[in-house]
């Protein structure tokens, strides 16, 4: 029975293995040996120790590229989660007899499909909604008589547009995820507590919510990933990557820009060592919440 | 996932009994009314682009977003196809996206089954390996990564991207078929394996068929996922001679760019056109399987 148990194992594993080994365990096992370094990105480089990271904390636009971050992944689950909830409870609050809302197909299928665009697509046409005259969508539909909105030029409004893009993008997702987990409620407990007088809103509260909850601590996991990274949109909507005065500026970006345009490959990998202890640090956080709140299921 | 879509599309059925009494509902004003104003801001920037897309640039500067053209006129979109190279990019993205799929699938698939159904020393640690790449970010190491690609001459090349995509989407494939290879019943593994199967012919033969659906809905989750790929591209397709080899995403990013330059709006608008049309229609076709194999790996 175990003839060829060996060999078929290591036949079926060495190649997937080989190549996830080269370039993303390879690639963050050097990232450690580079954040050492003064490597440019090409050719050679030496040890400088510590410095990068001296440098890290003395650095201005690394601070307010982690409150953005921050700003992101805090506020972009948030709303996503909310009107995801809302739209969902509204399609399904006809209950599954009736089969939801009127259309609640139609609208599924509509909200869903931004999912399926490229995020890169999605900041190309939200540049463009987003433009500062007659020419960007927003500005064109206002009355001709008013001054356009400058949007992603105005440094107060810019990371909310970029907020706005992720959301817009995110919530038809979350509908349908919702919806289903919504849909596998058995029916009966609504009916038990409607017939106890129970409210639409109390109902949603008190019965849909908490059978959710599964469910929405992956939606959170999942946002806090998209909202994390945000690399499309700032580098092709936001003026001068990250800009204007880095009121976008965003962790991705900076490595971005440090490792490919300001020839600070080693500096960058210093970035994403800190990084990578922050991404650490809020796993281990995630789980440990996860795991006290299976404890009292 | 089916299961909820096929009760759903049957309790639809039944709905006109309930009709009467959900009209009177005053909650369902509120409801349409909010539903309608998110489809309309969903759509309505993808709409704008279309029309745009037919519109000369004084039109589009005009204002009055979705006012028709004046005359529907083809040219944006062949200068676009042709000359901003709309087309070769489609092509190169189809290209990469169709072999490295394909490679994530069946290197992923193996690597799953291997470690859900046989135990040998290191089983556990590998997996974890394979899944710990799941909590971090793509951006991350983004700077070793090109040094990597680019030591082993890979830089620029559709070879080099392939790699990197099939490497970088086996975290989540390997995680996603474990645990559903995990899940299928050992019985008729074993009536195989005393029939005198093989390990190989067990796994095409017997496993592979019947993980069919998470196959499909892991298939769906990775296309999409490469296809929508901009990092990636934007690190590996540089260098002297990189703009014929740029995929889609990449592509568009540019003309956006130089359409900045030389204020040639509608040809960017062509080109989101042509971008956004593909995913249409295949859709339109597979948007229940789309839905059930991009949700798949959230709800258990």
């Amino acid at each position: 029975m175990r003839h060829g148990k060996y060999p078929f194992i290591i036949g079926f594993l060495v190649v997937p293995l080989a190549l996830y080994l080269v370039f993303v365990v390879g690639a963050y096992l050097q990232m450690f040996q580079l954040s050492l370094t003064d490597w440019s990105g090409y050719g050679g480089f030496s040890y400088i120790g510590l410095e990068n990271f001296q440098k890290l904390w003395d650095d201005p636009v690394f601070w307010i590229a982690l409150r953005h971050n921050l700003y992101l992944l805090i506020l972009m689950p948030i709303v996503t989660i909310a009107l995801a909830l809302f739209f969902a409870f509204l399609l399904n609050s006809g209950g599954k007899k009736a089969g939801g809302v009127w259309g609640s197909k139609v609208y599924r299928v509509i909200f869903f499909f931004p999912q399926l665009l490229a995020l890169a697509i999605v900041a190309v046409i939200f540049g463009r909604v987003f433009g500062s005259d007659k020419s960007g969508m927003i500005n064109g539909l206002l009355p001709q008589s008013w001054t356009p909105w400058l949007f992603l030029a105005d440094e107060r409004w810019a990371l909310t547009c970029i907020l706005v893009v992720l959301v817009w993008q995110a919530v038809g997702f979350y509908v349908v995820l919702f919806s289903a987990g919504m849909g596998s409620i058995a029916e009966e407990i609504y009916e038990a507590a409607a017939l106890d007088g129970a409210t639409k809103i109390t109902l949603f509260f008190r019965i849909t919510l908490p059978l959710l909850w599964d469910t929405l601590q992956v939606a959170w996991v999942y946002l806090g990933i998209a909202a994390f990274d945000a690399f499309a949109l700032v580098n092709i909507m936001s003026v001068n990557h990250g800009g204007p005065n880095n009121s976008t500026q965003v962790l991705s970006m900076q490595i971005y820009l440090n490792a490919f345009q300001n020839s600070q490959a080693g500096y960058a990998s210093a970035l994403g060592v800190v990084l990578f202890f922050l991404t650490l640090t809020f796993a281990a956080l995630t789980l440990r919440v996860t795991r006290r709140d299976a404890v009292q299921a | 996932m089916t299961d909820v879509a096929t009760t759903r599309a049957a309790a639809t059925k039944t709905a006109p009994a309930t009709d009467k009494q959900r009209r009177l509902n005053p909650l369902n004003g509120v409801a349409h009314v909010a539903l309608f104003l998110w489809a309309l801001a969903t759509a309505g920037p993808l709409i704008w682009v279309v029309l745009a897309s037919f519109k000369n640039n004084t039109e589009i500067f005009l204002g009055k977003p979705f006012a028709l053209p004046e005359t529907f006129s083809f040219t944006t979109y062949t200068d676009a196809w042709s000359e901003a190279h709309i087309g070769q990019y489609f092509l190169n993205s189809v290209f990469v996206v169709a072999i490295s799929t394909a490679g994530t699938m069946l290197l992923g698939s193996m690597a799953a089954y291997v470690l859900a159904r046989y135990k040998f020393p290191g089983n556990r640690a590998i997996y974890y390996l394979f899944v710990s790449g799941l909590a971090f970010p793509t951006f991350m190491a983004l700077a070793p990564l090109f040094g990597i690609v680019q030591s082993l001459g890979l830089l620029n090349t559709f070879t080099g991207l392939i790699l990197v995509y099939i490497a970088y989407s086996l975290s989540f494939t390997v995680f996603f078929l474990a645990a559903f290879f995990k899940t299928l019943p050992h019985e008729i593994d074993e009536a195989a394996l005393v029939d005198g199967a093989g390990h190989l012919r067990r796994f095409f033969q017997i496993m592979m068929p019947m993980a069919k659906s998470g196959l499909i809905s892991i298939t769906i989750f990775n296309i999409v996922g490469q296809w929508n790929q901009y990092l990636l591209p934007v690190v590996i397709m540089q260098g002297a001679g990189a703009d014929s080899k740029w995929v889609l995403t990449q592509g568009i990013a540019n003309i956006s760019t130089q359409a900045g330059y030389h204020a040639e709006w509608s040809t960017l608008f062509a080109a989101l056109t042509l971008s956004i049309l593909p995913m249409i229609v295949v859709y339109a076709i597979f948007q229940r399987q789309i839905q059930a194999g991009l949700t798949a790996g959230a709800v258990k």
